[in-house]
């Protein structure tokens, strides 16, 4: 469903990758691993389409238009795009909104109980440790049931009931027939068998 | 848990402006303080001038409006990197990039919150100076009057500014540079119908021509704004 051809990616005058191709099928998972500055990050954001490849094209279910791939993406950035003076809850309603899938409280509530917040739901992000707002971005993913994930680092600062929670949570998405590409640094230990991508 | 999402399959434009109007509005009541800045450094620096020029009141009733346009330009200033630079370090442009609402509409919910929250305060403190300056209750009324309809203006070339110099060095003091020469007609018409009204002259044509380039910015700026932000991603 998701495929690359003959991605270059320029930043300045170093060349991250050249000629990188792809191809990842509905229920598969893709984790690019790599050293500091080989391009992981600049790839999930070619393949989210907010920046563009040097050279070479992204296809999603077999059409390059950007627009009709964003709309079915989830793309996660190193940082949680949370607000400090908001709320858990006000977050993820507001995220939820931009994702034009706006979700009840009661759904929210749902989410934020499944990821293990639920003491905090009123609490402003500011307050938060770095594995809870990672935590916040996990609630965003199950409620947004966007087809194609791109996660950048999600395992970084998440505890070991974090990760195993990410992991249950990435298995059903890929059960369900999600896709998903992640870099990480660390092992997964991730049900479903995860091809591997080394830049 | 429910099957995977299916894209919509058509764009709506309201939605999107909404959500972010909501948010920017509650992220703006939230941090108060923060916005008051603006408005207060506007009633402050103004306020400065009587006290300098001294009681000559036939002098400062003929400098107010143009005090008042120039002091409203400088506070517009102060609050324009704020526009961007948060949702930019945080990730948050990014989200809105990637939402399922067209970015410029995105962007119109950010303008009018930022409108809403700088110049319309503005437009409405500008009385206690016209105060200092000796300006009667018509004349307050005609420079009330331009202020609200010209100050979308400073809004949305301020926005335009403030997306193209995203993660510039030196911000804030670039986006001054960018957006001083443009601002000049908004304060020679601005302070131009207080003035014509005062000499009893028809003021009207300032201020229709101030609502002209409200209404083409309204139809322009959000998209040049999405297409800066867009670039500044990139």
């Amino acid at each position: 469903m998701l495929s690359a051809a003959g991605l270059t990616c320029q930043r300045g005058d170093a060349v991250l990758f050249r000629d990188l191709g792809l191809e990842l099928a509905a229920g598969e998972a893709l984790l690019v691993r790599g050293p500091n500055g080989s391009g992981k990050t600049s790839l999930l954001r070619i393949l989210a389409g907010i920046a563009a490849p040097a050279a070479g094209e992204v296809r999603w279910r077999a059409s390059p238009d950007r627009a009709a791939r964003q709309l079915e993406t989830a793309y996660q950035g190193h940082t949680a795009p949370l607000k400090d003076e908001l709320t858990v809850v006000e977050n993820l309603d507001f995220a939820l909104a931009l994702d034009g899938a706006p979700k009840s409280r009661a759904d929210i509530l749902d989410a934020v109980q499944e990821v293990g917040l639920a003491s905090r739901r009123n609490l402003p992000a500011r307050h938060l440790s770095q594995g809870q707002r990672r935590r916040v971005g996990l609630a965003r993913l199950v409620l947004a049931r966007r087809r194609l994930w791109l996660l950048d680092e999600p395992a970084t600062a998440l505890d070991a009931a974090g990760l195993t929670l990410f992991c249950d949570v990435l298995d059903r998405h890929l059960a369900q027939g999600g896709l998903a590409v992640l870099s990480t640094h660390q092992p997964l230990p991730l049900a479903h068998p995860a091809r591997e991508l080394n830049l | 848990m429910n099957a995977m999402a299916e894209p919509e399959a058509e764009f709506a434009v309201l939605p999107g402006f909404v959500a972010v109007l909501r948010r920017d509005l509650l992220l703006a009541w939230r941090t108060r303080a923060e916005i008051a800045q603006p408005v207060i450094f506007f009633i402050m620096v103004a306020s400065l001038f009587p006290l300098g020029i001294g009681a000559d009141m036939k002098l400062l009733a003929r400098v107010g409006a143009g005090v008042v346009w120039a002091c409203g330009v400088l506070a517009t200033l102060l609050s324009l990197p704020r526009i961007f630079a948060q949702d930019h370090a945080d990730g948050t442009l990014e989200q809105m990039a990637l939402s399922a609402y067209p970015l410029s509409a995105i962007a119109g919910g950010k303008l009018a919150a930022h409108w809403l929250t700088t110049g319309l305060p503005l437009s409405l403190t500008a009385p206690v100076i016209g105060l200092q300056f000796g300006m009667d209750a018509p004349t307050q009324g005609v420079l009330v009057l331009s202020l609200l309809i010209g100050s979308p203006i400073l809004s949305m070339i301020g926005a335009i500014a403030a997306a193209l110099t995203l993660g510039a060095r030196g911000q804030s003091l670039l986006i001054a540079l960018l957006v001083l020469p443009l601002y000049v007609p908004v304060v020679i018409f601005g302070a131009g119908a207080v003035e014509s009204f005062g000499a009893g002259i028809d003021h009207g044509a300032h201020l229709a021509l101030l609502g002209a380039g409200t209404l083409a910015g309204l139809v322009a700026t959000p998209f040049v704004v999405a297409a800066a932000i867009r670039i500044a991603l990139d």
